[in-house]
């Protein structure tokens, strides 16, 4: 039958030739081809011990930032949860109470703040609607787990330690 | 009863009864010459003419006298006259004067819009986005008060307030007695109760429908939800002190608040009463009615661009122009 799109490519099958039929020649070709790979440089990585030099504008993992004075950006206006096109966003607003000044920079915070990362496409949306400053995608990329539930991405993860816990990490290590 | 009146509102011409303000004739036309207003209510006797944005230019007064008005005028509180010519959107002097008054509203507006409960529904938002410009020129502080709660369920935020005085005309309609006012004059004009005393009146809650921006809150709503996630939906039960028609606005199987039910214009059709407003929120306690319609461009209908912003490629090209022609008359609202 003839094509109707005229875009149909028919391969054109010869009988092969005695040096075809062969097969070695083509073989000790492939196995040369592989054998020169060995000498070359490896365009692999053993990710995570080693990582590759990510770009200037790579979208990883979310972070949930602190100001200078080290309280959390977020205040729980919904506007990242709205842009996202995948739904991924999810959060619980609270109202920050006396003494809790030194925590949140707003009167009100997210209580709760998920991101689911099996549903995030790292568009960057989140990052784009933010009007506090509060959430850039600048981590790396998200480990893998075994199960779903541990996709979905709380405050414990997403928040950026705050500089005393940072001092205090070093601490540990040093 | 007089016979009807014509005015022309920006090149259309409509018949009014007289005593009608330019406003409500406005109204009548429907559409985008309606000049947005801030403090005018309908349903409050005596509101209008504090927030200057509902400015129009008069281009001729009348058939009598047609001279044009030598300022801008508001619209709410002038009367039509016979043959009257108003210029809203087509008088660029209209538009600036506008973008001015937006300017001078936000002077003392916190721009607190991520907390704010009221973002999503706060006609300023909305008229500051349709009208204003991005910056501000203003250089000092802001002025700020502390949070006031009017009885246990409404909340006084003076700081966002823009003193239109629509919840003092409410408190003065439902009730005999003055409770709420303004104090001091000027830039420290505050909206207060009489000595912090409770307004506890059965229709109290009203002043949270009738306020423009977010000063006067649910209390039973703050913090729980943004306005965009919720679904309104139209619901009435059978209430003995007012009529019971209401908006539900819910999430998931959850009634998170209860308003009453709004127009076009933001102004709701009957006062509701406090126990239908803060105590009835559950779905049994209501007949559903059907989902409240959305506006094309509100925020809870998020998402759809109303106005196709063509690409340059396509603005020179008429091939391409002739081409995108479907695309072009969706974009006409």
């Amino acid at each position: 039958m003839e094509s109707l799109s005229g875009r149909k490519k028919v391969l054109e099958q010869k009988p092969m030739t005695f040096m075809e039929r062969i097969y070695l020649p083509a073989i000790f070709k492939g196995m040369g081809i592989t054998f020169m790979h060995m000498f070359k440089k490896k365009e692999t990585t053993y990710y995570p011990e080693q990582e590759r030099e990510f770009s200037e504008n790579w979208r990883g993992m979310h972070s949930l930032k602190r100001d200078e004075n080290g309280k959390e950006r977020c205040t729980a206006c919904g506007l990242c949860a709205l842009s996202c096109p995948a739904e991924a966003i999810t959060m619980t607003s609270a109202e920050r109470q006396k003494g809790e000044e030194h925590l949140y920079r707003e009167e009100k915070y997210a209580a709760v703040y998920e991101i689911n990362m099996l549903r995030c496409i790292f568009c960057g949306l989140c990052e784009e609607a933010c009007p506090k400053e509060a959430i850039y995608l600048d981590g790396p990329i998200v480990p893998s787990e075994f199960l779903r539930k541990d996709f979905i991405y709380g405050k414990d993860k997403l928040v950026e330690l705050s500089i005393t816990d940072l001092e205090a990490q070093k601490g540990v290590l040093a | 009863m007089s016979d009807k009146i014509k005015v022309t509102i920006d090149g259309i011409p409509v018949e009014v009864s007289p005593g009608t303000t330019i406003l409500n004739a406005a109204r009548q036309i429907g559409g985008d010459i309606v000049p947005p207003a801030m403090c005018y209510y309908s349903k409050l006797e005596g509101s209008g003419g504090k927030c200057r944005t509902c400015l129009v230019k008069v281009s001729k007064g009348s058939d009598k006298d047609p001279r044009p008005m030598p300022k801008l005028i508001a619209s709410c509180r002038t009367t039509v006259m016979d043959g009257m010519e108003v210029q809203n959107i087509t008088s660029p002097e209209v538009v600036e004067a506008r973008k001015g008054v937006v300017e001078m509203l936000l002077i003392n507006h916190p721009l607190d819009c991520p907390v704010c409960d009221q973002a999503g529904e706060c006609h300023l938002q909305d008229l500051a986005f349709d009208h204003g410009s991005q910056a501000t020129r203003y250089e000092f502080d802001r002025r700020t008060f502390d949070k006031i709660d009017i009885g246990d369920k409404i909340q006084l935020h003076m700081t966002r307030c823009i003193l239109c005085y629509r919840c003092v005309f409410v408190a003065d309609q439902i009730t005999n007695t003055r409770l709420h006012g303004i104090l001091n004059r000027g830039d420290h004009s505050e909206i207060s109760t009489y000595i912090s005393k409770a307004v506890d009146n059965d229709f109290s809650g009203n002043v949270i429908d009738v306020c423009p921006v977010g000063a006067l809150t649910d209390k039973t709503f703050r913090f729980k939800n943004r306005v965009w996630f919720t679904k309104p939906v139209e619901a009435h039960r059978n209430c003995p002190t007012c009529t019971g028609k209401v908006t539900l606005w819910y999430k998931g199987n959850e009634v998170l608040r209860v308003t009453g039910r709004k127009d076009t214009y933001g102004e709701v059709a009957d006062f509701i009463c406090n126990t239908c407003r803060f105590d009835k929120k559950a779905t049994s306690d209501w007949v559903i009615e059907g989902p409240t319609k959305v506006a094309r461009t509100s925020v809870i209908n998020s998402n759809h661009y109303d106005t196709l912003q063509p690409l340059p490629v396509i603005k020179k090209n008429l091939v391409l122009m002739a081409a995108n022609k479907v695309e072009f008359e969706k974009a006409v609202k």
